[in-house]
């Protein structure tokens, strides 16, 4: 099954380096990109992603507060707060967002569980 | 050498802020459990300027006293990493990371060894992590505590003259309850910032290209 990523980061090279690791396990999937929150919420509309990978620290609204936004009109779409401020408040507020949280650098193993668990969360909907 | 003379590319600046980005998210975590608060933490803002103009911004912002940690990192990229508090905040984030339960003399007994400590958990922190990803060790001083206005910490710590470009970057933290507030801020000269563009360069390459290898190490 193939599905598409929205990566959300208002660093470019966050996203690129997002973007290596996810190629790296789902060469074949897509990806779409999206510098902020209004951005990304356009990009919900137009390219129905499957899956969202979310940076936390972005200017105007914060990853959190787009999880929350993205978990209210996508409520079946896994969501990941990617992060390295891994205060204990940010993890508990991205899991009561709905929200899975990695620390940031990610790494392939931390993106690789996250993804399963979305990749079976997504085959029980489409079920 | 003008700031203009430098022209770091987009992508470069981008990488900067957020090799910081992750350095101060990473130490704010220790305040985090030093002080058992959360701590807040702002965009960073990354830019290249000339010596007198960023004495004067950190003039701009602060018109009272401040006090600053200060520690020179060096090794295959040198500068300096400041951690920024008004002096009215200073015994407050001392009661914050040493314990609220303390009378007041104690804490000003503390408040110089406090600053110190706190600054090197925070300020190491950010710099071995930044050291980290960029795949090399860096030194760091022991941490000097500093007192003056805004553009004479400045000039303290940066010993710079005047012409010098630096690159200055900057982050607002603060304490979410104590009303503690600053700023974590770096400079770095041009030979300093000349030799981290080769290694900006590499940390763009590593991150953006390949099909493997996240956890190379050198």
């Amino acid at each position: 099954m193939q599905y598409k990523v929205l990566i959300v980061d208002d660093s470019k090279l966050a996203r690129m380096s997002v973007a290596k690791v996810l190629r790296t396990l789902e060469p074949d999937w897509l990806r779409v990109e999206a510098a902020n929150a209004d951005e990304a919420l356009a990009l919900l509309k137009t390219e129905q992603p499957d899956i969202a990978l979310l940076d936390f620290n972005m200017p105007g609204r914060d990853g959190l507060d787009l999880a929350a936004e993205l978990h209210r009109l996508a409520p079946r779409m896994p969501i990941a707060v990617v992060s390295a401020n891994i205060q204990t408040e940010i993890v508990n507020r991205a899991e009561s967002a709905g929200a899975d949280f990695l620390a940031k650098p990610l790494t392939e193993p931390a993106l690789a569980a996250f993804l399963e668990k979305a990749k079976r969360r997504l085959s029980e909907k489409s079920a | 050498m003008t700031a203009a003379a430098l022209a770091m590319s987009e992508l470069e600046l981008d990488a900067l802020s957020e090799l910081v980005n992750i350095g101060v998210s990473r130490a704010a975590a220790s305040l985090r459990d030093m002080a058992n608060e959360e701590v807040r933490l702002s965009v960073p803002s990354v830019s290249v300027l000339s010596a007198q103009e960023a004495a004067k911004l950190l003039g701009a912002r602060e018109k009272g006293n401040l006090v600053a940690i200060h520690q020179a990192f060096a090794g295959d990229f040198r500068g300096r990493a400041l951690l920024i508090f008004p002096e009215t905040n200073s015994l407050e984030l001392v009661r914050a990371v040493s314990g609220s339960d303390l009378p007041l003399e104690d804490i000003i007994d503390l408040e110089q060894e406090a600053l110190g400590e706190t600054g090197n958990i925070i300020l190491n922190g950010c710099l071995g992590t930044i050291g980290n990803l960029l795949h090399r060790s860096l030194t760091v001083s022991l941490p000097e505590v500093l007192r003056g206005q805004g553009e004479e910490i400045f000039n303290l710590a940066g010993n710079l003259r005047e012409g010098d470009v630096v690159l200055f970057l900057f982050i607002d933290f603060s304490l979410k309850k104590s009303a503690v507030r600053g700023y974590i801020a770096m400079l770095m000269d041009l030979p300093g910032l000349t030799s981290l563009r080769a290694l900006l360069s590499d940390y763009i390459d590593r991150e953006s290209s390949g099909t493997s290898g996240t956890h190379a190490q050198p």
